[in-house]
């Protein structure tokens, strides 16, 4: 029992990263139909800016917040500068201008940051916390609970205030959002900024436990990509679905099946969902016009 | 738009370009540092005329092509080197399972359709790399495994020289292969799909069939280049199976134009030739390529060749 | 300009300083052009970018001092990210294109092997960084190597198993070909030492949580250590998970973590792990009488100087490269390949980072296992186990 329990703790920690990062796809995706394939450095910024500027001497808590702002501030960049002035190219052309993209922050943190590995300092503390047999770091705590502080913001975001209802109709149909008076092109700055946020948040928490490098993003964006799809693109839900499944089926596999295929476990399982519900877990059957 | 087409010639004009290119290169090649570069933008062109063939003309896309370019490497390789098959044989058989795992595979993973087609895709290729690296007794694992030369009827294939002619011509048969492709039945139903899959199936075209045969093609192609890639470096690594490599592919088949087999070529030929010019760079390379990429899709949306094509047709 | 007097002794001046540099350009001598692929980015950086470093630092020190051999040194340095492919398209391009006298490099042992063909065939001599035993083994005629072997790692450790008393292990070793060589290399002399394999499980290059393989390797029946081979992230993650999870068993790590980021990537996790490295490492708290302090202290000095962080011993590495290269044209009196090589290969009691270097036609890499000491993790810092 306390077996199982710690893989649980260990997929639901890695697995809230996957939903934040799933939750940056969709939420770009909805706005423009662009995957954002820079999606990844989002992380590797708010975790590489929070290392650099506590090696510098910044006290930790204006470090984070200072590299939230940093990740938000590349996607927006992002957006402005590589993504809006080819808003008319399609979607493929898009894909690989985000992929270039992502080569040159990449590119960018080497040159600036060194390619080393960095630590950050664990908000509270590095003392394991003891559940059942089972031990969990109090960052991982922090992972899972600011996860969901944000999707429940993000929730009432977009219920609750003009700008995220907004959102939501862009992502339905653009067309008629801009009918009714919707700054469209706003929207999607806003998108790029809001998924920014997202992927810095996650970087941020899960530095502490994880370290962090130049070159962390290749991999963060795999997953959570691998999450969004599987939890159906487009859905919110679905990604952070998506993102907890993910990251329990590669303890779960890792614990019960073997280490060395984990990765596969988990990719099989993602195929396997997509051939018999191709839309996803939660994607809805679409429409399409003729 | 007619008018740049027949300029590019999709027919004879160009090829017979190509042909004299690929004829007369050599005369530029100092040493064998070019041919190298030559023949590995020869071995991917190869690739991505085929996988053109399935994102540009049938608009299926396919982040897991390396996949299909490693898994033909290894078993030509294993079976040439490990169990000492006959390397032309090893190089027909992987063709021939690569195209067999590609058919049993399509037909499941071809019902997606758009971004969940290149999930799928890409777990595919995970899959076959994550396999490949960690059955380290079969293929020497992630560092890699040496790789017999391949000899055709007893005689070596050795040298820059020999393999350029080699590839020059597999690569010319194969943008042949994709033009008669094209225009064939096979061809316009693709194009018909790419427009609209359910007007297509109203017209009685058997979509499934269709893109299962397209993607056979453009996997047999990535296997047999993948083949040819390992018995000339004489060495392999998983390297090359990684979905870095999958979307290293799929960006030189954009930047090249989609639906334009020379777009395919020319992209394949950018972006292999690019890093060995970038190295200049040194420190900054990284950057000025992602740049330089971000650049070129900005100002030229449609691709290097369409684009080119369309200001070539505009000043006649 | 319009005094025509002095425009015309402005060009006479610019003629002369032309043909004055051009003269001398003609009578210096050519430079010793030394040649080298790394994996500087990629998932090889972490070894990739201190060896580059060092290249640089010493080439530029010795052309300061005047050179080898009454000529400047030229260091070309090429990239390869990692990839296999492309190392071996910049070995051609050094050779072919740039034409070198000596190659150092081949940061990883998929690197390096793709590159062996062709030193073999053009014959340069090729001094590889890379750990992986089947470099050197067979013994190739162009191909000699700076770093301990993997196996001798494993043996280092096992030895200090077998003192204490312990029989059964567990492996838990990342996806790279440094870890999945050193892994097997561990397996085959396993049984020399008496050591058996209890558990034996494995994490992704980039992964940032290994408890459950941790969780199960627990439970193993019977386990006393653990032996953790790989380098960079992994083994500081494992580490400190290691920690999270309770285990209080002896854990080994391999030689590809020796660095002091290490221990603080690790932070207190890293208390009491023990793993064999170079001399390197403690050069502080070596005793005067050590033939390699003179060396070590020298080379952690100016790394630390002029780059700011902490040396690494894959620094060494191209460091210990380089100086065997330049030993060997200095003993050759020329850059004559087959003659570099054959100095290279009459190396004798040549003292670098790593150890004491002896090299013969047999043996390519010419240390044996006193030029690893293990060392152990206390309060911080490295510390000799005696």
């Amino acid at each position: 029992m306390a077996e199982l329990l710690q893989f649980l703790f260990s997929g639901l920690t890695v697995g809230a990263t996957y939903a934040l990062v799933a939750l940056g796809f969709v939420i770009i995706y909805n706005a423009s139909g662009v995957i954002n394939f820079a999606q990844g450095e989002f992380v590797m910024a708010g975790g590489m800016a929070s290392a650099f500027l506590v090696a510098a001497g910044v006290a930790l808590p204006l470090a984070v917040v200072i590299a939230v702002v940093a990740g938000v501030a590349i996607g927006v960049a992002l957006e402005k500068f590589a993504i809006e002035p080819a808003r008319r190219a399609p979607v493929v052309t898009l894909i690989i201008i985000t992929i270039g993209a992502s080569i040159a922050i990449r590119g960018l943190a080497q040159l600036l940051l060194g390619k080393q590995f960095h630590t950050v300092p664990p908000f509270t503390g590095d003392n394991p916390i003891v559940i059942g047999g089972a031990t969990i770091l109090p960052q991982a705590l922090w992972v899972i609970g600011a996860s969901i502080a944000v999707v429940i913001g993000l929730g009432a975001f977009f219920s609750r205030t003009r700008l995220g209802k907004a959102m939501l109709a862009t992502a339905n149909n653009r067309r008629a959002a801009q009918l009714v008076g919707i700054n469209v092109r706003f929207i999607l700055l806003l998108s790029f900024g809001l998924s920014a946020l997202l992927g810095a948040v996650a970087g941020v928490l899960i530095s502490p436990i994880t370290l962090t490098s130049y070159d962390v993003g290749i991999m963060v964006g795999l997953k959570g990509f691998a999450a969004a799809m599987l939890g159906g693109l487009g859905n919110g839900i679905g990604a952070i679905v998506g993102g907890l499944m993910l990251g329990l089926a590669e303890a779960l596999g890792a614990g019960y099946l073997s280490s060395a295929y984990k990765d596969l476990i988990a990719f099989v399982i993602i195929l396997a969902v997509l051939v018999f519900m191709p839309g996803g877990l939660f994607g809805k059957a679409s429409t399409e016009r003729v | 738009m007619d008018r740049a087409r027949t300029l590019l010639g999709h027919r004879h004009g160009g090829l017979g370009f190509l042909v004299l290119l690929i004829a007369l290169l050599p005369l530029a090649l100092p040493n064998r540092y070019f041919y190298d570069i030559a023949i590995l933008i020869g071995l991917n062109a190869i690739v991505c005329v085929g996988l053109n063939l399935l994102i540009g003309f049938a608009g299926q896309i396919s982040l897991g092509h390396a996949g299909f370019f490693g898994l033909g490497a290894y078993v030509s390789a294993v079976l040439s080197t490990k169990y000492g098959w006959p390397s032309t044989v090893s190089l027909v058989a992987a063709a021939a399972l690569v195209g067999a795992i590609a058919f049993a595979l399509g037909r499941p993973i071809l019902r997606l359709k758009g971004h969940y087609l290149a999930m799928a895709t890409l777990g595919l290729g995970i899959i076959i790399a994550v396999v490949i690296s960690t059955e380290e007794r079969l293929t020497g694992g992630p560092d890699g495994m040496t790789v017999a030369p391949l000899s055709v009827f007893g005689f070596a294939l050795q040298g820059e020289a020999m393999w350029y002619w080699v590839v020059g011509g597999l690569m010319l048969a194969t943008v042949w292969l994709a033009f008669n492709l094209i225009d064939s039945p096979l061809g316009r139903a693709l194009r018909a799909i790419h427009g609209s899959e359910v007007a297509a199936e109203a017209m009685g075209v058997d979509i499934a069939r269709a893109k299962l045969l397209i993607f056979v093609v453009s996997a047999i192609l990535a296997a047999l280049a993948g083949s040819l890639t390992a018995h000339y470096g004489g060495f392999i690594t998983p390297g090359k199976v990684g979905f870095l490599h999958s979307i290293e592919l799929v960006t030189m088949v954009v930047l090249g134009g989609l639906a334009s087999t020379y777009g395919a070529v020319v992209g394949a030929a950018i972006l292999t030739a690019l890093p060995q010019l970038l190295t200049v760079f040194k420190d900054y390379e990284s950057l000025v390529f992602g740049v330089v990429l971000m650049a070129t899709m900005i100002f030229m949306p449609a691709g290097l060749v369409p684009t080119l094509a369309r200001i070539m047709g505009r000043r006649r | 300009m319009r005094s025509p007097v002095l425009r015309a002794l402005i060009s006479a001046t610019a003629v002369y300083a032309f043909a004055a540099t051009a003269a001398t350009a003609e009578v210096e001598a050519p430079t010793i052009k030394i040649g080298s692929f790394l994996s500087v980015t990629g998932p090889a950086a972490f070894l990739g970018d201190p060896e580059e470093k060092t290249l640089k630092l010493y080439v530029e020190k010795l052309n300061k001092a005047g050179g080898v051999i009454g000529r400047k040194l030229e260091l070309i340095v090429y990239d390869d990210a990692g990839d296999s492919d492309k190392a071996r398209t910049f070995a051609k391009r050094l050779i072919d294109q740039d034409k070198v006298d000596v190659i150092i490099g081949g940061t990883t042992t998929g690197t390096t092997m793709a590159a062996v063909p062709l030193m073999e065939q053009a014959g340069v001599p090729f001094i590889s960084l890379a750990g992986a035993v089947v470099i050197v083994e067979p013994v190739k005629k162009w191909v000699f190597k700076t770093p301990h072997t993997d196996r001798m790692a494993c043996e280092k450790i096992f030895g200090d198993m077998k003192a204490r008393g312990i029989s059964k292990i567990g492996m838990i070793a990342g996806a790279g070909g440094f870890d999945r060589s050193m892994r097997q290399e561990c397996l085959k002399v396993a049984d020399k030492y008496g050591i058996t394999v209890v558990a034996d499980e494995s994490y992704g290059a980039k992964d940032s949580d290994m408890t459950a393989q941790l969780t199960k390797i627990k439970s193993a029946a019977g386990i006393q250590a653990l032996v953790n081979p790989g380098f960079g992230q992994g083994p500081a993650i494992v580490t400190k998970n290691f920690r999270q999870l309770g285990m209080m068993m002896p854990l080994y790590q391999s030689h590809g973590v020796a660095s002091k980021e290490f221990i603080k990537l690790a932070g207190e996790a890293a208390e009491g792990v023990r793993l064999p490295a170079s001399a390197l490492l403690i050069a502080e708290i070596l005793p005067t009488s050590d033939p390699q302090r003179e060396v070590v202290v020298g080379y952690k000095k100016d790394y630390e100087a002029k780059y700011g962080s902490e040396v690494s011993t894959f620094g060494g590495h191209a460091y210990d490269g380089l100086f065997l290269a330049v030993e060997a044209i200095k003993r050759a009196k020329s850059t004559d390949k087959g003659k570099v090589r054959d100095a290279l290969e009459a190396t004798k009691g040549y003292v670098g980072t790593a150890g004491v270097v002896n090299m013969s036609a047999t043996d390519h890499m010419g240390l044996d296992l006193t030029a690893f000491r293990m060392l152990e993790v206390r309060k911080g810092n490295w510390t000799l186990v005696k």
